[in-house]
């Protein structure tokens, strides 16, 4: 693939996909803490996103940030804006905003704490 | 990878009158974690006052800095801003 190439398929799924992960490894198998610690709090708010692997060619996360001018992965989007990282996506989860900009309720009953970050070191050291 | 108080003076040159509070959240020197107070940080997005502190260390982080994790505060009015100020959603 080619940088243009790479490029365009992450514009379309910014794009397309309603709410778009851009994360280190897969929602089943993450390969990062923080990119973890998203999937969960998607998970735990039942709400249906994508993912994209970053990982499998360090063009993408070059292209990526250059488009989204956001220097670090995971990187949520919904309806093409760039929601955050791990931190403001975390923060969101636990004051209740994150519901409404994910377009979902509330969980009912009481989602897993996501693990404190220090206790929760990234699992892949580059 | 810049120690912990070069990133603190960096944040804190960059930011004016910004305070920045710098931890090493694994040991490893290279995920750290800011906790900064600025009053620059009113009226932006919690998106833009992130990209802010980032701006800071372009290109650096996903370098020597794998992982920045931030907090980013905004002090109240007559008050040169505590942690304990932040709330959440003080962005907002």
């Amino acid at each position: 693939m080619t940088n243009e190439e790479i490029r365009a398929e992450l514009q379309r799924a910014i794009g397309e996909e309603r709410v778009m992960l851009f994360m280190k490894g897969t929602p089943d198998a993450p390969r990062c803490g923080f990119s973890a610690r998203v999937t969960q709090i998607l998970n735990a708010s039942g709400v249906e996103y994508s993912a994209m692997d970053i990982l499998p060619d360090p063009r993408i996360r070059a292209e990526l940030s250059g488009l989204s001018g956001w220097p670090t992965i995971p990187q949520l989007f919904v309806g093409g804006e760039l929601v955050g990282g791990c931190d403001i996506v975390t923060e969101m989860f636990e004051s209740g905003e994150l519901a409404g900009t994910l377009g979902v309720e509330a969980p009912h009953t009481e989602a897993p704490a996501p693990q404190q970050t220090a206790q929760a070191p990234p699992l892949q050291i580059e | 990878m810049p120690p912990l108080e070069e990133v603190k003076e960096r944040i804190e040159q960059a930011l004016p009158g910004a305070r920045a509070t710098v931890t090493d959240l694994t040991g490893g020197g290279d995920h750290l974690r800011a906790e900064v107070v600025y009053k620059g940080f009113a009226g932006l997005s919690r998106l833009e006052q992130h990209k802010l502190v980032y701006g800071v260390f372009e290109g650096e982080i996903g370098g020597p800095i794998h992982a920045l994790s931030l907090k980013t505060v905004i002090p109240l009015a007559g008050n040169h801003g505590s942690s304990e100020d932040s709330g959440k959603g003080d962005s907002q």
